[in-house]
C-alpha cells in the first residue's frame, strides 16, 4: 500500500489512455507527457502501460507500507526519502515504512512517480486513467488526497536488477522552452485569413493559467476569420462550425487558441485550424503558465519523422536499463 | 404538411484532412443535412465492420468523421486511401440500420435552469428575455409555448455523441423550412445544471453533467443520458445511454411529473420507454411527418 499524506495541487493515476470510446464523447485521458511516464515505467521494470502517478507543479507526499522501487522522471522536482535526496531519472528503492517528500517543480509543470509493479487500481473502459470530469478510472475518479491508499501490483522483476538503474541524459528530452512545437495546419483552417494563418506560427502565444488536462488555453493577438454567410447549423458566430469531432492536440478557436488536451471535449462547434503533432505534445504538456509557445509548421512526413525519433530515444532508453 | 419531402442535398467532394500524424479528418459538407450526416453513420459503421487495420477510434460527427489511428501500423496517406475506397463503396440509399426510439420526458421552464440562464444574461445576444423567448421570436414564432410546440412536434435524431461522455446532439426529423435554427450563447457559460435540455445551431442537446456550455437552455429531463455507476437498467452495457442514430422524442411533461420520474431514476429503478426499429432514409425523405408518427406511434403502444 501507499499512503497519501499529502495530495500536491493536482496528483492523478494515469496510465497510456482509454481507447475505443471516442464516439460517445469519452476522452483518451491518460499521461499527459507519455514519454517521461514511458521512462518512469522503464526505470522501475514496469511495461509501458502501467499506471503511474502524474504530479502537477507540486508533488505528493507518500508513506509507503512494503518495500518497492520508484523512480521519477520529467519535470525535475526536488525529492527526498526519509531525508535523503532522490535523483530523477534514476530507480530507487523504497523500504516499508519510508517517507518521500517531494517539493515544486523547478521547472516543467508534470513529474511522473512510477512504482515497481504499477499503481494498482481498478480499470474502467480498459484504463486505469483518471477522467476527474465525470469522476471515472484512477482512485475513485478524482485527484489524489490525504488519507488516501493505493496498491501496488507485480511486475516480476527483481529490485536488485532495477535499483540503480538511470536513464541516459542523452535520450532525455529537453523540455526546449526556446523550440516552437510542430504542427499541422489544416482540419478547418479555412476559416482564417491568410494573415492570420501565418500569424498562427509567426507569433509568440503565452500559456495562461487556464492550462490543464482539458486544453491549454493561449493569450495572443486576436486572429481573424474569412467572413462568410454561415452554413446550416452552425451557428452565427464567425468561429462556429457545424460540429466536429476534435483530434487530441487540435488548436480551436473560440477566439484565443486552446490546444485541447487528453481530458479534452471530444467535439464541437468551434473550428479547429491545426493539430499538435503526437511527438510534441508531451513537450506542451510540460510548458507553465506565462511561459511562451511558438507553433511551426511541418508536414505530415515531417511529423512521422520526429514520431520515429521520440520512438528511438524511448527504445535507446530502454535497452540501456537493467531489467 | 403531408406533402412535405426531405429533399436531398447533393454532397461537395469530402476534405480529407489530417489531425497531426495520427487523425484523420473527413469533412463531407459544411453544412448540416441529413444526407451529410446518414453518410458519415454508414462510412463509419463499414469501418467498424471492417475492422481496419491501425484505427483507434472511429468518430461520426455531424456532418463529418474523424478516425484516429496508429501511424506506426498505417502510415497516414495509407488511411486516406482506405477510407476513400471504403466511401466510394458506401451508398446511404441502399442502407437501413436497426436503432431505438426513446422517450424524453422534459420540463420546460425549469426553475434550475431558468436561475442558471438569469445569471449568464450579460453573455446572451438578449438580456431582456428568456432563452425560450428570444429563440420563439427569431424563429418567427408569437409565443415561446408555439416554439416548444414546434420542439416537441417531430423527433429529433441523435446525429452525433461526444464534448462529454454521453452528450447527444440531436437534429429534428423536419423538412429544412421547418428546422429551427438559434445562435449559440455570445461568451459561453462557465454553469450549466445536468440534464439541461439546450438547442444551438440546429441541435438540440441534453447535457450529461453540470459543466460549461454554450447552447439556449429551455428545459430540464429527469432522466440521465450518462450513468458512472450503472445503476440504471438501461445502462447496464455501457454507462452512456445514447448512440449515433437513435431518434430521441421529447416530451412535456409537468412538476409532478418530473418529480416522480426523478424519484424512480434516483432510487435506480427507472425504465426507458424504448422501441427498437429499422430505420430506412429513403422512406424517411419520401415523407417524414407521418414516417416521425408511425415512429413515435410504437411508443404510446
Amino acid at each position: 500500500m501507499i499512503d497519501v499524506l499529502d495530495g500536491g495541487i493536482s496528483t492523478t493515476v494515469q496510465d497510456l489512455g482509454r481507447f475505443g470510446h471516442y464516439h460517445i464523447g469519452v476522452p483518451p485521458s491518460g499521461a499527459m507527457d507519455r514519454f517521461s511516464h514511458e521512462v518512469a515505467n522503464a526505470l522501475v521494470g514496469n511495461e509501458p502501460d502501467a499506471a503511474t502517478l502524474e504530479m502537477t507543479y507540486a508533488g505528493a507526499d507518500l508513506r509507503f507500507d512494503e518495500e518497492c522501487v520508484v523512480a521519477l522522471a520529467g519535470a525535475p522536482m526536488p525529492a527526498r526519502l526519509d531525508g535523503e535526496d532522490v535523483p530523477m531519472h534514476e530507480a530507487v528503492r523504497v523500504d516499508a515504512g519510508q517517507e518521500l517528500e517531494t517539493e515544486f517543480t523547478t521547472e516543467g509543470a508534470r513529474t511522473y512517480l512510477a512504482v515497481s509493479g504499477g499503481v494498482d487500481v481498478p480499470e474502467v473502459m480498459g484504463s486505469r486513467s483518471t477522467y476527474t470530469l465525470v469522476g471515472i478510472g484512477g482512485h475513485e475518479g478524482r485527484t489524489l488526497e490525504a488519507g488516501d491508499a493505493l496498491s501496488t501490483g507485480e511486475n516480476g522483476a527483481s529490485p536488485d536488477a532495477v535499483v540503480g538503474n538511470s536513464a541516459p541524459e542523452a535520450h532525455l528530452r529537453d523540455f526546449g522552452k526556446g523550440d516552437a512545437l510542430r504542427i499541422v495546419v489544416g482540419l478547418c483552417d479555412y476559416r482564417l485569413t491568410d494573415e492570420s494563418r501565418e500569424e498562427l506560427c509567426d507569433v509568440g502565444w503565452t500559456v495562461t493559467p487556464e492550462a490543464d488536462r482539458v486544453g491549454y488555453r493561449l493569450e495572443g493577438p486576436e486572429l481573424e476569420f474569412v467572413e462568410r454567410e454561415q452554413p446550416f447549423g452552425a451557428g452565427t458566430d464567425p468561429s462556429n462550425v457545424v460540429d466536429v469531432g476534435y483530434p487530441i492536440g487540435s488548436i480551436q478557436l473560440p477566439q484565443k487558441p486552446i490546444v485541447l488536451m487528453r481530458d479534452a471535449v471530444t467535439g464541437g462547434g468551434y473550428a479547429t485550424v491545426g493539430t499538435v503533432i503526437s511527438a510534441d505534445r508531451d513537450l506542451l504538456a510540460q510548458r507553465r503558465t506565462h511561459e511562451t509557445v511558438h507553433f511551426e509548421s511541418v508536414t505530415v512526413e515531417e511529423a512521422l519523422d520526429a514520431r520515429r525519433a521520440r520512438r528511438e530515444a524511448l527504445d535507446a532508453i530502454r535497452d540501456a536499463l537493467e531489467r | 404538411m403531408s406533402e412535405a419531402r426531405i429533399e436531398r442535398t447533393e454532397l461537395p467532394e469530402p476534405r480529407y484532412e489530417f489531425g497531426g500524424d495520427d487523425h484523420v479528418f473527413v469533412e463531407l459538407d459544411r453544412a448540416m443535412s441529413f444526407d451529410a450526416n446518414f453518410r458519415a453513420m454508414a462510412i463509419t459503421q463499414q469501418i467498424a465492420e471492417r475492422d481496419v487495420e491501425g484505427v483507434i477510434e472511429i468518430c461520426p460527427a455531424n456532418a463529418s468523421y474523424m478516425v484516429r489511428f496508429d501511424p506506426d501500423v498505417v502510415h497516414p496517406e495509407a488511411m486516406v486511401d482506405e477510407l476513400r475506397e471504403i466511401a466510394a463503396g458506401t451508398d446511404i440509399s441502399e442502407y437501413s440500420w436497426e436503432t431505438r426510439v426513446v422517450d424524453v420526458p422534459v420540463l420546460f421552464r425549469d426553475p434550475w435552469t431558468h436561475e442558471t440562464l438569469m445569471e449568464f444574461r450579460d453573455r446572451h445576444q438578449d438580456p431582456d428575455a428568456t432563452d425560450l423567448e428570444y429563440s420563439a421570436r427569431i424563429n418567427g414564432f408569437e409565443t415561446a409555448e408555439a416554439f416548444v410546440d414546434a420542439f416537441v412536434g417531430s423527433p429529433h435524431m441523435v446525429t452525433m455523441v461526444g464534448f462529454v461522455p454521453g452528450l447527444p446532439w440531436c437534429f429534428q426529423m423536419v423538412p429544412r423550412s421547418e428546422q429551427l435554427e438559434v445562435p449559440k450563447y455570445v461568451q459561453p457559460r462557465t454553469a450549466t445544471p445536468s440534464r439541461a435540455v439546450g438547442f444551438g445551431g440546429a441541435f438540440s442537446v441534453v447535457y450529461p453533467v453540470q459543466g460549461a456550455g454554450g447552447y439556449q437552455l429551455y428545459g430540464r429531463t429527469p432522466i440521465e443520458v450518462l450513468d458512472v455507476d450503472q445503476r440504471l437498467p438501461d445502462f447496464r452495457d455501457s454507462m452512456v445511454f445514447p448512440n449515433p442514430g437513435d431518434i430521441l422524442n421529447y416530451r412535456r411533461i409537468d412538476r409532478e411529473t418530473y418529480d416522480a420520474i426523478r424519484e424512480e431514476v434516483e432510487e435506480g429503478t427507472y425504465e426507458y420507454a424504448i422501441e427498437e426499429v429499422e430505420f430506412t432514409p429513403e422512406a424517411f425523405f419520401e415523407a417524414p411527418h407521418e414516417y416521425n408518427e408511425e415512429l413515435t406511434e410504437v411508443l404510446a403502444r
